[in-house]
């Protein structure tokens, strides 16, 4: 007995980006507009996993299709497109090149990318946290004049049509959009997956495609990169209840905050 | 420098808070070189407050109405900005959950670069100048967008100072617009509570509250401030459920700059000090003398919450006069 399952076909990449691990301490290099890479630990932007489980799950759930994850950095970033492919991921495609700081300028190299894939789905994290750009996914989407939906964290997708909350203040945003269509990961929508010992050898038998992109013009630059200016050293008011009188005086007349 | 629009924000008809603050960077940057502040307010119907915008520092007041604009469409707010975007130098909005969505939407269309989540803006030669805090609010830093640029600032970022302009009205027209994003409208939580983002004092626990009741503790210390606070968490206690995704501060959860900002209970994690080191006023109560949110706090008191909040929640209703 064969027992017939409805398959769809679900087509979705992923855009994916490395990033100093969050626990990295961060030290500005000599250039004074980055930061010193050596010694520090790099992992996939931990939005982006988030992208990946959501892709990996729906492609799951329809039963047949394909997960490709992108990305557009320099060699390095290979290592981090193998982790996706080892937690699952089908083929990766290493977009060679070198991206500027201007996020329109990297989204065209991206669109143009993306643009002929079939995709039902474009996957992005909120935000990359080195640069906190906040604004590729939604680049990608203009550019490719698709429904775009930012910042989600809930997500179904149904005979088409993707429903998806945000969280905004005091709330949170209901909204529908149809496929193909770019959604932009945040925190809550799922907890990614780990790759497994298997999935780590499976990946190395992968599809990893390395195409060379060129840049176009970039209209941002940067001009320094510094360290946050100090706090300036607080004052222990003492210890348990005895020190909340000093605490109500502090912030009343030194704050003035009461 | 060339003139500046502000596309303002509104919900149901009212306009968000920040919008003053948001006229108040958009006039200090116009003013770097006599340029005019333009606010832009697409809605559904009529919205209150347009009134006040003048002496918040707009020269003209735009005003766009279309049903579509009864929740949130972006994809008009974009048609419309771009109809009438010639003859602006940069096009500012607030970096709330709908301006950062709508600013590299914005920045796509026009072809400009894009600045978010900016603490300062101001002119630089031709080019448009922001700071910006990156890795985590780690480090600073600082941008030169050419050309027209699309700067989402930080609410939180200007205080906002009277500037007594005419603010005249004036109608615009809405392009037509292809809608691809259908917002239903906002869910609100049962309980109407401010959000950490929002409130001018911060209550946040940490795991060291022990127990999901004890939040209880938090409340009532909020509540002397009389409608004014709302009780935020490290990830520790939203991880293990204790309370909503919502009230999370830091690098995965929300980053506030409140007037004052307590610390209860929370040790002070790297990631936690992302999201609450530039509040104004930071009060730390923590056992341990050596937990690191006492380097970042301005007042510090070592003790067991639970004998000292409850002091401090009386102690702040007698201030107030309660
Ligand atoms: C990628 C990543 C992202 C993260 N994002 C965030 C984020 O957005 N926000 C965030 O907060 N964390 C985040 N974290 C987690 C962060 O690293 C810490 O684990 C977390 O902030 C710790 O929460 P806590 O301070 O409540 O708990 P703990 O570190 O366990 O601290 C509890 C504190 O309570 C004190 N205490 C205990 N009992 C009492 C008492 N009776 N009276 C007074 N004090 C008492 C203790 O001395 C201790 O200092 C992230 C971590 C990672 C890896
Ligand atoms: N160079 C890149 N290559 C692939 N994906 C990227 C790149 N830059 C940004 N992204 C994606 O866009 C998201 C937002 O990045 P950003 O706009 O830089 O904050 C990231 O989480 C990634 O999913």
């Amino acid at each position: 007995m064969t027992y017939f399952r409805k398959r769809i076909d679900m087509k979705i990449a992923i855009c994916l980006r490395r990033v100093p691990d969050t626990t990295a301490k961060i030290v500005i290099g000599p250039s004074g507009v980055a930061i010193d890479e050596a010694g520090v630990k790099f992992v996939p932007n931990p939005y982006d996993e988030y992208a990946l489980e959501a892709g990996l799950a729906l492609v799951g759930a329809a039963g047949a299709g394909e997960t490709v994850v992108v990305g557009f950095a320099g060699d390095s970033v290979q290592e981090t497109l193998r982790t996706a492919l080892a937690m699952g991921v089908d083929r990766a495609v290493h977009l060679q090149g070198t991206p500027t700081a201007d996020g329109l300028a990297n989204a065209r190299v991206l669109a143009d990318h993306l643009r002929d894939g079939g995709y039902d789905l474009i996957l992005f994290g909120k935000l990359a946290v080195d640069d906190y750009g906040q604004q590729t996914g939604v680049m990608v989407a203009e550019l490719l004049g698709l429904p775009c939906a930012t910042a989600i964290s809930s997500l179904s997708v149904d005979g088409g049509v993707a429903t998806v909350t945000r969280e905004v203040e005091g709330g949170v945003e209901n909204a529908t959009c149809a496929l193909p269509a770019v959604l932009t990961c945040d925190k809550g929508l799922n907890t990614p997956r780990l790759p497994s010992l298997k999935g780590i050898m499976a990946a190395k038998k992968k599809p990893l495609d390395i195409v060379p992109v060129t840049v176009g013009e970039s209209r941002v630059t940067v001009v320094s990169l510094a360290m946050p200016p100090e706090r300036a050293a607080g004052r222990m008011l003492g210890e348990g209840a005895a020190a909340v009188p000093a605490l109500i005086t502090a912030l009343t007349t030194e704050a003035k905050v009461l | 420098m060339a003139n500046i629009l502000c596309v303002l924000e509104q919900r149901g008809g009212t306009l968000r808070k920040g919008s003053a603050e948001l006229l108040t960077a958009a006039r200090q940057l116009a003013d770097q070189g006599g340029g005019t502040v333009d606010a832009l307010v697409c809605a559904a119907g009529d919205v209150a407050g347009l009134d006040t915008l003048g002496a918040a520092g707009a020269d003209r007041v735009l005003t766009a109405t279309h049903a579509g604009f009864a929740h949130y469409a972006p994809e008009g707010i974009v048609a419309t900005v771009h109809s009438i975007a010639a003859g602006y130098g940069a096009v500012l909005v607030s970096a709330t959950a709908t301006g950062k969505d709508l600013a590299p939407r914005l920045a796509a269309a026009l072809g400009a670069p894009c600045g978010m989540d900016v603490t300062a803006v101001s002119a630089s030669g031709d080019a448009i100048r922001v700071v910006r805090p990156v890795y985590a609010g780690k480090a600073i830093q600082t941008l030169d967008l050419s050309g027209v640029a699309v700067v989402a600032v930080r609410p939180s970022a200007y205080t906002a100072v009277a500037a007594g302009k005419a603010g005249a009205m004036e109608a615009v027209t809405v392009p037509a617009f292809t809608q691809r994003l259908n917002v239903s409208g906002i869910s609100t939580p049962e309980k109407a509570t401010l959000d950490v983002a929002e409130a001018r004092v911060v209550v946040a626990g940490g795991r060291g509250l022990g127990d999901p009741q004890h939040f209880g503790l938090l409340e009532e210390l909020a509540a002397a401030f009389g409608g004014e606070a709302a009780v935020g968490a490290s990830r520790a206690v939203v991880d293990a459920g204790w309370i909503e995704h919502g009230a999370q501060v830091g690098q995965t959860g929300k980053t506030v700059a409140p007037d004052l900002y307590f610390a209860i209970g929370v040790s002070g994690a790297i990631q936690h000090l992302a999201g609450m080191r530039t509040a104004r006023t930071i009060v730390a109560i923590n056992r341990d003398k050596d937990a690191p949110i006492f380097k970042v706090a301005d007042f510090g008191i070592v003790g067991d919450l639970f004998e000292v909040v409850p002091a401090l929640t009386a102690a702040v209703k007698a201030a107030k006069g309660q």
